[in-house]
C-alpha cells in the first residue's frame, strides 16, 4: 500500500540533479585560508558605494509601473472619463472602492453619455494595490501614480474622496459640469475623437 | 625613573583628578565605540549606519542614553528587588575598576607634576585585572538568576560558563608573557617590551589571548549568551532603562578594557610603533596617549570586524573549542615557554636550545600526524554504519534518497 503513494523517482528530482544530492553528501570544510576568505569580503565591502537611499532628502524613481495611489482621469474637454459603473468596486478583492452613480442631467454634465460617478471613494487602509480595479475599468477612468507616500494619521483622512483622486485640469480643459462637445455623443468620446474643448462648453483653463 | 616609582609620588588631588579622567574618558570611549561600531559594521554590510544625529551621526549613542533613562524601569514581579538592582552595578563597577592599572603614558607633566597616566601600580597588576575581570561575571549570574524567568537564567549560567571557561585559557596565556617580563606589573610589562613586542616573541599566546578576550566579553562569533533567536536578550532580558543601560556601558567597557589590557601586555602599550620611538617625546610625553589609543582601537576594530563576519557559533563547539584545544594548546605552550626561558637563563649552548626546538617541533609534527590518521580512521567507520536504521521510529525513506544516503 505504501508503495502506491510514493512519487517516481524522476518525481524527485534527487536522482538527476546535483544539487539536491548536496545537502545529503558530507561536505569536507572549507580550508583555514579559505575561511579567512570572508574576513577580505567585509573588509572590501567597507570601501563600496553605500546603497542606501536617504529617503526623506532623496527620492528614488518608482518603478515605471509601480502601483502607487489611484487617479480619476479626464478626457481632453475636462469632463469626467468615470461612468459610475461600479466594476472597480466589484472587482476589489479587499473592498476598499465605494461608488454611487447617478444621472448626468442637461445642464450639469459631468461626463460623457448617461452615468457618472456621483460618490467615489477608496480606502487606503484596506486598498492592497493589486491593481484589479484598473484592469475592471471600461473606460479607462482609473489608472494608478507612482505616489507611494499615503502614510497619514487618522482613519478619515485615509479614505480618499473624489475631490482627492480626481487628476487635475490641464490647458485647455474646462471644469464639469458642462455640455459634451458639440455633435458628439459618448462614442466619439471612447473612441479619441474629442481632443479638446470647443468655446460652447465653457471657458478653457489657461497654462 | 620608572613609571611605578612616579606614580607612588602622586599627591591626593593628582590621583584623585586621574580616576575622574580615567572614568571620563572609559564613558566617552564608550558612547564614541558603539557608534564606531555601528558606523563600520553598517559600511561592512553596504549600509551607512546612523546618521541623523549631529554630523555623521556621532551624538547617536547620546540620544540613546537619553532615551534609555527616560524609559520605564521596570522590575518584574517574580524578581528578586535587591539582587536585580545590585547585579548591573557590579557589572558596570568591575569593568571600570581594570582601568586604573593600564598604564596609558609614560612619564609625563601633569599641571605641574611629573608623574604618569596610570591610576597606580600594583605589583600583581595583571592578576587584579584578572580578579576585578572575574568579579563582573557575578553582575550576569546574579543578573540571569534575579529575573525569576526562564531565558535571563539559561541566558546568564551560559555567559558565565563561557567567560569562566575563557578566563582559563585567558590567565594560561599570560603566563608567558609575566615568565618573560618577569614581573606582573603592568608598567613594567610595557616597558620590558622595549625591544620587541611579545605580540611577536610569544606570538602563540597572543593569538589565545586575542581569541578568548573575545569569548570573555560575550561578543560575536561567541556571543552565546545573547543568542537572540534562542534566549531572546540573554541575561538582561527582563532589564530596561537605565539598569539595561548598565549592562550596555559595561559590555563596551569591556572591550575597551581586554583591548587595552592586550595592547598593555602584547603590543607594547603606550609605546610607538617601532622606528617611531622619537614620536614619545612629542608634547612632554603626552604623545603617547595618541599611540596608547591607537592600538587600542586597532583592537576595537578587530572585534567589530569579528562581528561583521563571523557566524555564532554553536554553544558545544564554542566550550569544546576553549577546553579541549585553547587551554592545552596554552598549557604546552606554557611549557615550551618556560624550558626556553630556563634554558636562556643558565645560559646553556645554542646547540642544546637548538635541539630542543627541534625535539618540540617533532613532537609536535608526530602528534598532529597521529591524530589525523586517528581521525581519518574514525571518519572511514562512520561511513560503514549503515544509516538506515535509527534506533527511533522514523518514517520511510524512498529508495533513491536511502542510497545516496549510505554513500
Amino acid at each position: 500500500m505504501a508503495d502506491e503513494i510514493l512519487p517516481r523517482n524522476e518525481d524527485f528530482g534527487l536522482a538527476k540533479s546535483d544539487q539536491a544530492k548536496a545537502p545529503i553528501t558530507d561536505h569536507e570544510s572549507a580550508s583555514f585560508g579559505k575561511q579567512l576568505l570572508g574576513f577580505w569580503v567585509t573588509f572590501r565591502t567597507m570601501f563600496k558605494k553605500v546603497n542606501t537611499v536617504q529617503y526623506p532628502e532623496v527620492k528614488e524613481p518608482t518603478a515605471e509601473r509601480f502601483h502607487g495611489r489611484h487617479q480619476l482621469n479626464r478626457h481632453p474637454d475636462g469632463l469626467e472619463k468615470c461612468i459610475g459603473c461600479e466594476l472597480c468596486a466589484w472587482a476589489c478583492p479587499a473592498d476598499a472602492i465605494y461608488v454611487e452613480g447617478a444621472d448626468n442631467k442637461e445642464g450639469e454634465q459631468y461626463s460623457p453619455g448617461e452615468r457618472y460617478g456621483k460618490v467615489y471613494q477608496i480606502n487606503y487602509l484596506r486598498c492592497i494595490f493589486c491593481g484589479l480595479c484598473i484592469e475592471a475599468c471600461p473606460t479607462r477612468a482609473l489608472t494608478m501614480t507612482n505616489e507611494y507616500e499615503l502614510a497619514d494619521s487618522t482613519r478619515g483622512k485615509l479614505i480618499f474622496e473624489k475631490d482627492d483622486l480626481l487628476g487635475p485640469l490641464r490647458a485647455g480643459m474646462v471644469p464639469p459640469p458642462h455640455p459634451m462637445y458639440p455633435n458628439t455623443d459618448d462614442g466619439n468620446y471612447y473612441r479619441g475623437e474629442v481632443t479638446g474643448s470647443h468655446p460652447s462648453q465653457g471657458v478653457a483653463i489657461n497654462d | 625613573m620608572t613609571n611605578a616609582e612616579l606614580i607612588s609620588q602622586d599627591p591626593g588631588w593628582v590621583i584623585a583628578l586621574k580616576g575622574l579622567i580615567i572614568f571620563a574618558v572609559c564613558v566617552f570611549l564608550t558612547i564614541m565605540s558603539v557608534w564606531g561600531e555601528r558606523r563600520i559594521v553598517a559600511r561592512m554590510q553596504q549600509r551607512s549606519g546612523p546618521n541623523r544625529v549631529g554630523k555623521f551621526g556621532l551624538l547617536q549613542a547620546l540620544v540613546d542614553g537619553v532615551k534609555l533613562a527616560l524609559k520605564e524601569d521596570l522590575i518584574p514581579k517574580s524578581a528578586d528587588r535587591i539582587v536585580f538592582v545590585i547585579a548591573p552595578i557590579i557589572s558596570t563597577t568591575a569593568c571600570f575598576m581594570a582601568f586604573a592599572v593600564i598604564p596609558m603614558t609614560g612619564p609625563v607633566n601633569f599641571f605641574g607634576q611629573q608623574t604618569a597616566m596610570q591610576l597606580t601600580d600594583l605589583s600583581v597588576g595583571v592578576l587584579y585585572i584578572l580578579a576585578v575581570a572575574s568579579f563582573g561575571v557575578y553582575g550576569i549570574v546574579l543578573a540571569g538568576w534575579s529575573s525569576g524567568s526562564t531565558y535571563p537564567l539559561l541566558g546568564g549560567l551560559r555567559s558565565s560558563a563561557q567567560v569562566i571557561s575563557y578566563e582559563v585559557a585567558m590567565g594560561l596565556s599570560l603566563v608567558a608573557v609575566f615568565i618573560y617580563a618577569g614581573s606582573m606589573s603592568t608598567s613594567e610589562i610595557v616597558a620590558a617590551q622595549q625591544q620587541w613586542w611579545y605580540a611577536v616573541v610569544l606570538f602563540p599566546s597572543f593569538v589565545i589571548y586575542s581569541i578568548s578576550m573575545v569569548g570573555e566579553t560575550n561578543r560575536a562569533p561567541f556571543d552565546l549568551a545573547e543568542a537572540e533567536g534562542e534566549l531572546v536578550g540573554g541575561f538582561h532580558t527582563e532589564y530596561s532603562s537605565l539598569k539595561f543601560a548598565l549592562f550596555f556601558l559595561s559590555e563596551y567597557v569591556n572591550i575597551i578594557a581586554v583591548s587595552a589590557l592586550a595592547t598593555t601586555l602584547f603590543l607594547g602599550g603606550y609605546r610607538a610603533l617601532p622606528g617611531l620611538g622619537f614620536t614619545e617625546q612629542w608634547l612632554g610625553g603626552w604623545f603617547t596617549l595618541v599611540w596608547f589609543f591607537i592600538k587600542v582601537l586597532a583592537f576595537f576594530f578587530v572585534f567589530v570586524w569579528l562581528r561583521g563576519t563571523l557566524p555564532r557559533l554553536r554553544y558545544d563547539q564554542f566550550m569544546k573549542f576553549g577546553w579541549k584545544v585553547l587551554i592545552p594548546f596554552s598549557l604546552a605552550w606554557i611549557l615550551v615557554v618556560a624550558s626556553l626561558r630556563l634554558l636562556s637563563q643558565e645560559n646553556a649552548p645554542r646547540a642544546v636550545i637548538f635541539a630542543f626546538v627541534f625535539t618540540v617541533a617533532l613532537l609536535y609534527l608526530v602528534g598532529t600526524s597521529l591524530f589525523e590518521r586517528h581521525k581519518e580512521k574514525i571518519a572511514k567507520q562512520a561511513k560503514i554504519v549503515n544509516a538506515s536504521e535509527p534506533n527511533f521510529p522514523v518514517p520511510a525513506i524512498p529508495n533513491s534518497r536511502a542510497e545516496q544516503l549510505n554513500g
